[in-house]
């Protein structure tokens, strides 16, 4: 027992004198395995941040230690990387996690432990119904689906056809397409879905085809959103075709080839920092963070990378504001108001845990197989 | 809908059944010599697939010689797995060696995602012209490279097995092991000449695909699933059953998706797939017996 204690002892001795004078925020993300595409490029943003930081003297003098840990994408292992960022490592804040399915899993947590949470995942269900310590910094899907229907309500297309994927995001997406519509006086004539491993969707092009639609809108990732416009072409089938914003990586254009030309997709303003003009509000802050981010590890930024860093900034303010306190901390997120992060403008408020609106999105096109402002 | 779109609908597919047949007959092959499944096949198909990409677009290999290369490489990736990590099993039972196929599987995919990343990479139709039209109805050039592609390698192999001292010498391998190593067979040298055949035929399958489904470090596995559920539907081992049934299963797909519904067009090729077995244990072309005999 005495030699237990002693231990004990010595071990929390030598935890203070290692962890004495630092802030700690915690960092959750789908490093490896299947979302490594989330959550790569946010590790290397978080990193990044960090040592700039520390290496400006850290926040009023005391450096600052992101602590990382991947949870593959997994509900189970996210849930154990926070208890151990929480319960071992007393993390002022956490960043992530990546995924909306992950994010979800560990609210319950944090709501225990009272940590102020900044997500990266996109699902609407992370803050509504708002969560008192549970915040997130992308672009709801909702608002990229309303940005298309404003955008066809002004051009005067009434009737449209939508083909889904049948992944977590392809059926998000086909649940907003459906519920909104009304509301921007469109009629959904064809609704078809397709499976991630599908190779071909001339079937479903065909049924949407019968309808004789305005436009369609495809709502999925990859392969799917390069695979529909192909077939689209194949077909000669000349109408608009509207995709998410999860089509914002000039690959995907790529692998589209010529038929991804004209396609029209609402998207963070990050992909098109160069095009927007110098006096926009958020022109500064993405060219900075594109510009270090693709100088230091030689790979374009991502939307993705970008969540990231507006929850980094969002909790760094706020830890340099108010002090190493979390209920301080997240009264302060909860009050940011006019934060310009790569994401749009963020105006938090207690009703209001995402910040964003409709105006986080830009729409784009793709012309010569580059994206460009779509204008009007 | 009128019969215009009827037969573009058999058309596409025809073209999804071409690529789930095409990964079905690689499940047979290995099939064929050890009775196991090679949960890796779906593996050599990306691997055909991404190879070619580097070559051809990366490296600006131009394309015939690019294929070559890419198959003589997955071919030697096929030799190396079967050498490396099936060769020296000792007592090698048919569940040992599944589950190191498995094992491959993972160790694959985890090699191309380090080397390819995560994206999704395309190759250009091999012939670039716009798609034939049939009667209102289009198909690409590409489809028919894959069918091409497809008989071919099925005939080839159809008429190697059934008639060459070699490949009945395989087929013995898979029948009873001991009785044909009392025969003088090496055993596992035809195994690894199966598994060198396998990976031949993946990454060929791999090669021609690509440009029709595009290519991506896990996308492999997702069409040998399909691929499979072909091999079994059309009788694990017989070559035309497998491209039997992986059109069969496109079709139904197909015609489910364009005139019921594009969500339940899965389910219901599964349901005619367990259908069918339930009627047929041996699959289209297998038979019960077959199927008794074998040591499992």
């Amino acid at each position: 027992m005495v030699k237990r204690l002693l231990f004990l002892g010595i071990f929390f001795l030598v935890g203070c004198l290692i962890f004495g004078a630092e802030y700690r925020i915690g960092a959750v993300f789908a490093v490896t395995g299947p979302a490594s595409w989330l959550g790569d490029p946010e590790k290397k943003t978080v990193e990044m941040l960090e040592e700039e930081i520390n290496s400006q003297g850290g926040i009023n003098g005391i450096p600052i230690r992101v602590i990382v840990e991947d949870t593959k994408g997994d509900e189970t292992q996210t849930v154990n990387a926070v208890r151990k960022l929480i319960t071992r490592d007393r993390v002022l804040a956490i960043i992530g996690p990546s995924r909306s399915g992950t994010t979800l899993a560990v609210i319950p947590i944090v709501e225990k432990y009272k940590v102020p949470l900044v997500s990266c995942a996109a699902a609407e269900a992370i803050v509504k119904p708002v969560k008192k310590w549970v915040f997130k910094t992308p672009q709801t899907d909702r608002f990229a689906v309303e940005k298309i229907y404003q955008y066809m309500k002004k051009k005067g297309i009434k009737r449209i056809g939508i083909i889904t994927g049948t992944t977590g995001f392809g059926a998000q997406g086909r649940k907003h397409l459906l519920a909104l519509a009304p509301k921007y006086g469109i009629e959904i004539v064809a609704d078809e879905t397709y499976a991630p491993q599908d190779t071909d969707m001339t079937p479903q092009l065909l049924r949407i085809k019968a309808k004789n639609p305005q436009a369609i809108v495809n709502w999925s990732i990859v392969p799917g959103q390069a695979i529909v416009p192909r077939n689209m072409k194949e077909l000669g089938m000349n109408i608009p075709l509207f995709q998410s914003h999860g089509f914002g990586n000039i690959k995907y254009v790529k692998a589209a080839g010529e038929a991804a030309e004209g396609i029209i997709f609402p998207a963070g303003r990050l992909l098109v920092a160069d095009l927007l003009p110098d006096t926009h509000p958020q022109k500064k802050v993405l060219m900075e963070y594109k510009r270090k981010y693709e100088s230091r590890y030689q790979e374009p930024v991502s939307t993705f990378g970008g969540h990231a860093y507006d929850a980094f900034w969002l909790i760094v303010n706020a830890l340099k504001a108010v002090g190493p306190d979390r209920a301080k901390i997240r009264d302060y997120i909860e009050n940011t108001k006019n934060f310009v992060g790569t994401g749009g403008i963020f105006n938090f408020s207690p009703e209001d845990h995402n910040g964003l609106d409709i105006e986080a999105f830009e729409m784009l096109t793709v012309k010569n197989g580059k994206f460009t402002l779509l204008g009007d | 809908m009128n019969w215009q779109n009827f037969l573009q609908l058999v058309l596409s597919g025809i073209t999804i059944g071409s690529i789930y047949a095409f990964i079905g007959i690689g499940f047979n092959i290995i099939y064929n010599t050890t009775s196991i499944i090679n949960f890796a096949q779906g593996e050599f198909v990306m691997l055909g697939g991404l190879i070619l990409y580097s070559f051809h677009q990366s490296f600006h290999i131009p394309l015939i010689p690019a294929i070559l290369l890419t198959l003589i490489l997955v071919t030697l990736i096929g030799i190396g797995m079967e050498r490396l990590t099936l060769h020296p099993v000792k007592n090698p039972t048919v569940l040992n060696m599944i589950i190191i196929t498995i094992g491959c599987s993972i160790f694959l995919k985890g090699v191309a995602l380090s080397i390819w990343g995560r994206e999704v990479y395309h190759l250009p139709f091999f012939f670039p012209r716009p798609p034939f039209r049939i009667g209102g109805a289009s198909i690409t050039t590409q489809s028919l490279v894959v069918w091409v592609a497809l008989i071919i390698s099925s005939a080839f192999l159809y008429f190697f097995y059934r008639f060459t001292l070699l490949g009945k010498a395989m087929r013995a391998c898979s029948v009873n092991p001991v009785a044909a190593r009392l025969m003088g067979i090496k055993v596992k040298s035809l195994i690894t000449l199966s598994f060198a055949l396998a990976a031949f035929l993946g990454g060929l399958a791999g090669v021609t695909i690509t440009p029709i489904s595009l290519m991506d470090y896990q996308r492999g596995s997702l069409l040998a699933l399909k691929g499979f559920a072909a091999a079994v539907l059309g009788g694990l081992g017989k070559e035309f059953g497998a491209i039997l049934a992986g059109m069969a299963l496109g079709i139904t797909e197909s015609l489910v998706a364009g005139y019921i519904s594009s969500g339940y067009k899965d389910a219901v090729s599964l349901l005619i797939l367990l259908f069918i077995l339930f009627v047929r244990p041996g699959g289209i072309m297998g038979s019960k017996e077959e199927i008794s005999l074998r040591e499992l």
